[in-house]
């Protein structure tokens, strides 16, 4: 019978993850907490599910309305108690965002994070334009709209473009 | 933990963070105002992240000191119990001075948070480290306007080189040492005010100069200080009566 609850502990932890696919950030609403890579841990236990979660910058605001978001999801989509702690273990970095993340960073025309080990801060004057993937582009300013974005102008295209930072 | 060192440590982050909400209060001054919008937008973001900082470190004192809420600590002490520098107190005045404060203050956070990576003191080191890459972008911000400005023809290199010449002394007081700074220095909390102004020294000196700056020279400008004992400009008080109407219009909501 260890097999069985085992199994049944995968198919719960697939559907949670699943119902987290749904909670998105505020700030850029096409990426999921999955896809940022916020979630640091899930603990199902029979009357309740325990979430820990991590903030991507510091000061974002948007953390407490993306927990507010994670309990709510979870709470109605399983009829169980959800608690949900901000882990202070671990610091969240840009390479955390899942190769799906970026792929919908693309689509969303925002840029995504180079991965870290490649990045210096003089790249940030090449990041490949998401109009027309040229990298004859310059940085206008490290910060955009929200604390996560960049601000850049490409030459060949002429659009202003926002790049999702790297954070270390 | 001992008592003298307590109260050296509650006193080291309080001062930390009040330079911190006191100077992103600044920033924010900036919000709708800035020369051109993405130096509003930068002056506006770099605000938020220093009030988040603030709050992350008064959140520190509450769990690990047994402080008080840290809303009511941020807003509510009298402005004799204020421990930040006079240099973070002085009104925004001309564009220039801002981004001379920025560059010269966001160094000194950047020397002062990489020391702690090292901090005895563990949740310095998980700060430190979560800070880190933030202020990466700050210093990258103002070293760009620093050079630009510094080569940026006469006008602009005199204007930039007179608030350096003037606000030095001042920058200098961040650097004013807290009471129990020897108990936190032999625990290895923390490098001390002196270790920390030779290392921000080394980080803006080079910079300065490669854009052109004469350094004012530390001996003649000479520190302005008291901030950290409480005596304060006459700038603190209204700006605290302007924080306090801001967070009196929505107590119950996060910052
Ligand atoms: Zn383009």
């Amino acid at each position: 019978m260890i097999m069985d609850r085992k199994k049944e502990q995968e198919v719960a932890l697939e559907l949670v993850e699943d119902a987290l696919r749904q909670v998105m950030d505020p700030e850029i609403p096409v990426l999921s907490v999955m896809d940022l890579g916020m979630i640091t841990g899930i603990d199902i236990a029979s009357d309740h599910i325990g979430i820990r979660m991590i903030p991507t910058f510091s000061a974002c605001p948007a953390v407490q309305v993306i927990r507010g978001g994670i309990k709510k999801k979870l709470e109605q989509k399983f009829s169980i108690p959800v608690q949900v702690d901000i882990d202070p273990e671990i610091s969240w970095n840009s390479n955390r965002i899942t190769e799906e993340g970026k792929e919908k960073l693309r689509h969303f025309k925002i840029a995504p994070p180079s991965a870290i080990s490649e990045w210096e801060e003089g790249s940030l004057s090449a990041i490949p334009c998401p109009f027309c993937q040229s990298r004859n582009t310059y940085l206008r300013s490290p910060f955009g709209s929200t604390l996560c974005r960049s601000l850049h102008f490409c030459r060949d295209c002429g659009s202003l473009f926002e790049h999702f930072k790297e954070l270390e | 933990m001992d008592e003298a060192l307590n109260t050296g440590l509650a006193g080291l982050i309080t001062r930390m963070a009040d330079d911190e909400l006191v100077l992103g209060h600044r920033n924010s001054e900036w919000t709708g105002l800035g020369p051109i919008l993405e130096e509003d937008i930068a002056f506006s973001s770099m605000a938020q992240d220093k009030i988040g900082h603030a709050l992350a470190l008064y959140q520190v004192l509450e769990r690990e000191l047994g402080g008080t809420d840290p809303d009511h600590f941020a807003f509510f002490r009298d402005a004799g119990q204020y421990q930040c520098c006079h240099f973070v107190e002085y009104p925004n005045r001309e564009y220039d001075f801002s981004l001379m404060r920025h560059f010269l203050f966001d160094a000194a956070e950047t020397v002062r948070f990489a020391s702690l990576e090292e901090s005895t003191f563990q949740p310095f080191r998980q700060l430190a480290r979560k800070f880190r890459g933030e202020l990466k972008y700050h210093m990258m911000h103002a070293r760009a306007w620093i050079h630009q400005l510094g080569h940026g023809g006469e006008a602009a290199r005199e204007r930039m080189q007179s608030c350096l010449s003037s606000c030095f002394g001042s920058s200098l007081g961040i650097f004013e040492e807290g009471i129990g700074d020897d108990t936190l220095i032999s625990s290895g909390i923390f490098p001390g005010e002196k270790a920390l102004r030779e290392k921000w020294l080394e980080l803006v000196e080079p910079l300065l100069e490669a854009a052109a700056f004469q350094m004012p020279s530390v001996a003649e400008t000479g520190p302005d200080t008291g901030g950290r004992t409480g005596i304060h400009t006459s700038f603190l008080q209204p700006l605290l009566d302007e924080m306090r109407e801001v967070f009196r219009m929505d107590p119950a909501a996060s910052w």
